[in-house]
């Protein structure tokens, strides 16, 4: 069973509260995910630690019920 | 899962530029690894890789290993790089050939 956006959003919200996540359906089968996520808390983080902060707050669903989210993250918006 | 962890170390110890994928660089069974050799293919990078289809321990292993919880992952002179968001990110804005040619990672780019 794929994963709701809305689902996804809420759970990387819960984890990193500031969180502005866009979500966009990559092959519209509502299962192949980008999403954007923009956090002053990943201020001075590497990408990597930016992107397990994201993974963190989905909870161990990434690789698992949620299979594709291309992730793209960024302290603020350019 | 030490013992998997030791054979992790040992193919990241063995080559400079590894990637952890599923299939082959030739033959990539997913988006996400295809995505990510086509960088290192296009900037010529000489890679090796670890087909985690084929190997069940390793695909878990390396998850944990790494703190990391998708493939692909690659690893450049032991450390890790990131997966294909990253890679990919990396290659567009021209840090990935950048980090190369600082790690003294060969570069067969075609003119």
């Amino acid at each position: 069973m794929p994963m709701a956006a809305d689902d996804i959003i809420a759970l990387i919200k819960q984890g990193i509260p500031d969180a502005q996540v866009e979500m966009q359906d990559m092959a519209g089968d509502g299962d192949h995910w980008a999403a954007t996520v923009v956090s002053p808390a990943f201020a001075g983080k590497t990408k990597i630690q930016q992107h397990q902060m994201v993974y963190g707050a989905l909870g161990g669903r990434m690789g698992g019920v949620l299979h594709a989210l291309k992730l793209t993250t960024m302290a603020q918006k350019p | 899962m030490t013992e998997v962890f030791d054979r992790i170390r040992d193919e990241i110890a063995k080559n400079d530029v590894l990637l952890f994928m599923k299939g082959t660089p030739v033959f990539p069974q997913c988006g996400f690894s295809a995505a990510t050799v086509e960088c290192l293919s296009e900037l010529g990078v000489k890679f090796a890789s670890v087909n985690i289809l084929v190997d069940p321990e390793i695909r878990q292993g390396i998850k944990e290993f790494s703190q990391w919880p998708t493939i692909p992952q690659l690893y450049v002179k032991g450390e890790f790089i990131g997966g294909c968001d990253i890679v990919r990110e990396m290659f567009e804005t021209g840090e990935l050939e950048q980090m190369f040619k600082d790690k003294g990672v060969t570069l067969a780019k075609a003119a």
